[in-house]
C-alpha cells in the first residue's frame, strides 16, 4: 500500500518536473521565435550571431540577466519589491497543471502516466482563477518600486487586467455550454463526440477570448502597462537582472497559457482537424512512424504544439502590425464592446442549444 | 481620509520618445495632463555666437549640425542668405542639383518622422520600413557628397561637383520604387482603425493659434493655411517646377500625417522634373576665389521651406568676411511652442503622439 502511494507521488513529481521544464524551456524558444518572426516581417534578419543562425541568442540573454547586478532602489519597499516577480511567475506556471498536452497516456513500468498533471473537473475555472493572481505581482511591483513611471504602468495594468478578465471568462462560457464540462480533458472529449471543433459554433467567443487574452497578457496592441514609448517600460522600469527576467518569463508563460486554453477550448486540443473524417487519419503521422502507445501520444502532442504555435504566431503578427491603443480607448473597448458581445454570445449559444435539443 | 494629489513627472531628457533631449515637465491628474513645461537647451552648442568668429564659408558645416535630419535644407538656407548678402548668382545647373538634394532630403526627413511617430504610437514595423527607404536616399547622398548625415554638400555660389555617373539612373529607380513603398505605408496606416483613433482630434490646433505662435510647415498647412515658401516666395528654381501644396483642414495629428504623406509624393514629383529639366552642361560655381566682400551694415533675411517649416537665416555684415551677427530662425524652436497648448488636457499617450506630430529636432531648436 505504501509503495503504491510512493509511486503515485513519484509519478506526479516526474510529471510536474517535465511540464515545468517544458514550459521553462519553451520560453527562450518563444522569445527567439518572436525576434525571428518580427524580424522577417520588418524585412530584417533578427538574431544571427550566437549559435547556428542565432539559436542560442536568448540563452545568452538569459545568462546575461543572471549575471547582472540585482539593483533594488533605495526607497523601494524591499520585501514587496523582491516578492512581486515571484507572484507573477508562480501562477503562470501553476496554471499549466491542468493543460492536456496530448490525448493518450503512456504505460511505463506498468504505471499509467497521463499527459497532463491533473484533470480537475473545474479545469478552466482553475486556470482563470490562478492566472488572475498574476495581476497582483504587477501592481505590487509597480507600487513597491516607489517611482512614478512604474506606478503609472501598474495602475494601467491593474485597470486593464481587471476589466479584461470579465470578457475573457464570459467568452469561455459559450464553449463550456457546448462542452457541458469544465474539465480541460472533458472539453476535448466533448469536441470529439460532437465531431466539431467548438470554434465553429463559437466564432464570436473565440475572437473575444483571443482579444481579451492579448489584453490579459499585456501584449501589443494592448501593451499599455509597459508601453515603452510612453512609460519607458512601465511597471518593471526599476527592475533589473533576473527579477526583470522573471517578469519576462511570466509574460511568455502567460501567452502560452492563453494559447493553450484557446487550443483546448475552441480548437480541439490534441485532436486532428475533422476528427470524424476517417480518410484524414493519415494526418496523425506519428501513428504510422512510432510503435504502440507512442504513436497516438506523439500525434496528440504534435497537434497541441502546432495549434499553440499558430496562436503565438498570431500574437507576433499583431504586434508587428498594429499601433497601440490608448488607455481610455482600451477601457471603452473592454466594457462597451467585448462585454456586451460576450453576454450576447452566451444568450445566442443558449438559444441555439435549446433549439438543437428540441429538434435533435 | 483619502485624498488625491497631482503628480509631477519628468518626461525626458532621457526618454525613448522625446526625440532627442527634450525635457517635458508634466503635471498629471491620473493619466490626464494638467500642465506642461517644455525645457530645452540640453543640446545648446552656441552655434550662433560661434558663427560670429568664423568666415562665411566655415559656417556651413555648423548648419549641418543644427537640423541634422535635413542638413541639406540647412545648407541651402544659410548659403542662400550669404549669396543674397553678397549678391552672388548661382548657375542654373547648380541650382537644380541643390533642389534635387533638398527635396530628397525632405523625403528622408519625412520618412524619419513617419517611422518615429508611428513607433511612438506603437506601430513598430513602419519604423523599419521607413528606415529601409531612408537608407537608399542616404546612399544616394553618400554617392554624391561622401557623407550620410552632415553633408556640407553645397558651396557659396554653387555646388562643388556634378552628379556622379549613373547617379541619375539610380535616383530615378529609387523614385519609382518609392512610389510603390509609399502606397505600402498608406495601406498600413491611413485607414487603420487604431491609427485613426490615436491621431484623430489629438493635438488640435487651428490656424489662428498656429499663426499666433508662428508655427510653420506641415503643422500650419494641416490647419488649412496654404503657406509654403516654395510657392509664396520662390527661391532657387522652384518657380520652374510644377507642384501642389498639400493642405488639410483637420487641424489634428491625422491631418498632419495626411499632409506630410502627400508632401513626400510631391517631392518625388519635383525631383523627377528636376532630373528631366536639368541642363547637362554648364558651370557649377558662380564665382571664383574665396573672399567674401559684403557691403558694410547690410542686413538680410532669407528663408526656405524646410521639411519642418520656415528655415530662415538673418545675417548682419560689418564689411568683413565674417558675419557681425548670424541668427538662425529654426522651425523646431518655433513649432515647439505649440507643444504645451496641444498636450493640455490630453492623456500621457497623446503627449508622445503630439511630440511626434510636431516633428521636432532638438539640435535644431537648441542650436
Amino acid at each position: 500500500m505504501e509503495t503504491q502511494m510512493f509511486i503515485t507521488i513519484l509519478i506526479s513529481v516526474v510529471q510536474i518536473s517535465i511540464v515545468l521544464s517544458l514550459v521553462a524551456l519553451s520560453v527562450p524558444l518563444l522569445i527567439l521565435m518572436e525576434r525571428k518572426v518580427i524580424g522577417f516581417m520588418q524585412s530584417r534578419i533578427g538574431p544571427k550571431r550566437v549559435g547556428p543562425s542565432g539559436m542560442l541568442q536568448t540563452i545568452a540573454d538569459g545568462l546575461k540577466l543572471l549575471l547582472k547586478e540585482d539593483i533594488i532602489p533605495d526607497r523601494a519597499d524591499k520585501w514587496v519589491f523582491r516578492l512581486a516577480p515571484m507572484i507573477v511567475l508562480v501562477p503562470a506556471f501553476v496554471a499549466f497543471a491542468v493543460v492536456p498536452f496530448s490525448g493518450t497516456g503512456l504505460n511505463v513500468f506498468g504505471q499509467r502516466i497521463t499527459p497532463w498533471v491533473t484533470d480537475l473537473n473545474i479545469g478552466i475555472l482553475f486556470i482563470i482563477a490562478i492566472s488572475s493572481v498574476g495581476v497582483f505581482g504587477i501592481i505590487l511591483g509597480g507600487w513597491a518600486s516607489n517611482s512614478k513611471y512604474p506606478l503609472l504602468g501598474a495602475l494601467r495594468s491593474a485597470a486593464q487586467m481587471v476589466s479584461y478578465e470579465v470578457p475573457l471568462g464570459l467568452a469561455l462560457v459559450g464553449g463550456l455550454m457546448w462542452a457541458g464540462t469544465a474539465s480541460m480533458v472533458g472539453i476535448v472529449e466533448a469536441q470529439r463526440e460532437a465531431h466539431l471543433w467548438f470554434f465553429i459554433p463559437q466564432v464570436v467567443g473565440t475572437v473575444i477570448y483571443f482579444m481579451a487574452g492579448v489584453a490579459e497578457t499585456n501584449r501589443a496592441p494592448f501593451d499599455l502597462a509597459e508601453a515603452e514609448t510612453e512609460l519607458v517600460s512601465g511597471f518593471h522600469t526599476e527592475y533589473s537582472g533576473m527579477r526583470f527576467g522573471l517578469y519576462f518569463i511570466a509574460e511568455y508563460a502567460n501567452m502560452l497559457i492563453v494559447a493553450a486554453v484557446a487550443t483546448t477550448m475552441f480548437f480541439g486540443g490534441w485532436l486532428r482537424p475533422f476528427p470524424n473524417v476517417s480518410w484524414l487519419a493519415f494526418l496523425d503521422i506519428f501513428n504510422f512512424i512510432l510503435p504502440g502507445q507512442w504513436g497516438p501520444f506523439m500525434s496528440g502532442l504534435m497537434w497541441v504544439i502546432i495549434k499553440v504555435s499558430c496562436f503565438i504566431f498570431l500574437y507576433y503578427w499583431i504586434r508587428a502590425t498594429f499601433p497601440r491603443y490608448r488607455y481610455d480607448q482600451l477601457m471603452s473597448i473592454g466594457w462597451k464592446w467585448l462585454l456586451p458581445l460576450a453576454l450576447a454570445n452566451i444568450m445566442g449559444t443558449g438559444a441555439l442549444l435549446l433549439w438543437l435539443g428540441q429538434t435533435g | 481620509m483619502f485624498r488625491t494629489q497631482e503628480m509631477e513627472i519628468n518626461m525626458g531628457p532621457q526618454h525613448p520618445s522625446t526625440h532627442g533631449v527634450l525635457r517635458l515637465k508634466l503635471r498629471l491628474d491620473g493619466e490626464r495632463v494638467v500642465d506642461s513645461w517644455p525645457v530645452i537647451g540640453y543640446l545648446h552648442r552656441g552655434i550662433e555666437k560661434l558663427s560670429e568668429s568664423k568666415e562665411f564659408i566655415k559656417i556651413t558645416p555648423f548648419t549641418d549640425r543644427m537640423d541634422y535630419v535635413c542638413a541639406m535644407s540647412g545648407n541651402l538656407a544659410y548659403l542662400g542668405a550669404v549669396e543674397k548678402l553678397c549678391g552672388i548668382k548661382v548657375p542654373e545647373k547648380a541650382a537644380y542639383i541643390r533642389v534635387i538634394m533638398v527635396e530628397l532630403n525632405r523625403i528622408a526627413s519625412h520618412l524619419l518622422w513617419l517611422g518615429t511617430h508611428a513607433l511612438d504610437i506603437g506601430a513598430m514595423s513602419i519604423f523599419l520600413y521607413g528606415f529601409r527607404e531612408r537608407e537608399m536616399i542616404l546612399d544616394l547622398f553618400e554617392a554624391y557628397c561622401g557623407a550620410r548625415l552632415t553633408y556640407n554638400a553645397f558651396r557659396i555660389s554653387g555646388v562643388p561637383a556634378d552628379l556622379p555617373p549613373g547617379w541619375k539612373e539610380e535616383c530615378t529607380g529609387f523614385l519609382k520604387l518609392f512610389r510603390q513603398r509609399h502606397r505600402e505605408y498608406e495601406q498600413i496606416l491611413t485607414a487603420n482603425r487604431i491609427w485613426l483613433k490615436r491621431t484623430k482630434d489629438v493635438g488640435y490646433m487651428d490656424a489662428e493659434h498656429c499663426l499666433a505662435l508662428s508655427v510653420t510647415g506641415p503643422v500650419l498647412r494641416a490647419a488649412g493655411v496654404a503657406r509654403d515658401l516654395r510657392k509664396d516666395e520662390p527661391y532657387a528654381i522652384y518657380d520652374q517646377l510644377d507642384f501642389d501644396i498639400p493642405v488639410d483642414d483637420g487641424c489634428d495629428t491625422y491631418a498632419r500625417y495626411i499632409v506630410r504623406m502627400a508632401e513626400m509624393l510631391q517631392s518625388v514629383h519635383m525631383v523627377e522634373q528636376c532630373l528631366e529639366k536639368m541642363p547637362s552642361e554648364g558651370p557649377l560655381m558662380g564665382m571664383k576665389g574665396r573672399r567674401m566682400k559684403p557691403r558694410k551694415d547690410e542686413e538680410i533675411y532669407f528663408a526656405i521651406e524646410g521639411p519642418r517649416g520656415e528655415q530662415g537665416v538673418y545675417l548682419i555684415s560689418d564689411g568683413t568676411d565674417r558675419p557681425y551677427r548670424c541668427k538662425f530662425r529654426n522651425s523646431s524652436f518655433a513649432n515647439l511652442q505649440a507643444l504645451a497648448p496641444m498636450v493640455q488636457g490630453g492623456l500621457v499617450a497623446d503627449v508622445v503622439a503630439i511630440i511626434g506630430t510636431l516633428d521636432i529636432v532638438l539640435g535644431d531648436s537648441d542650436r
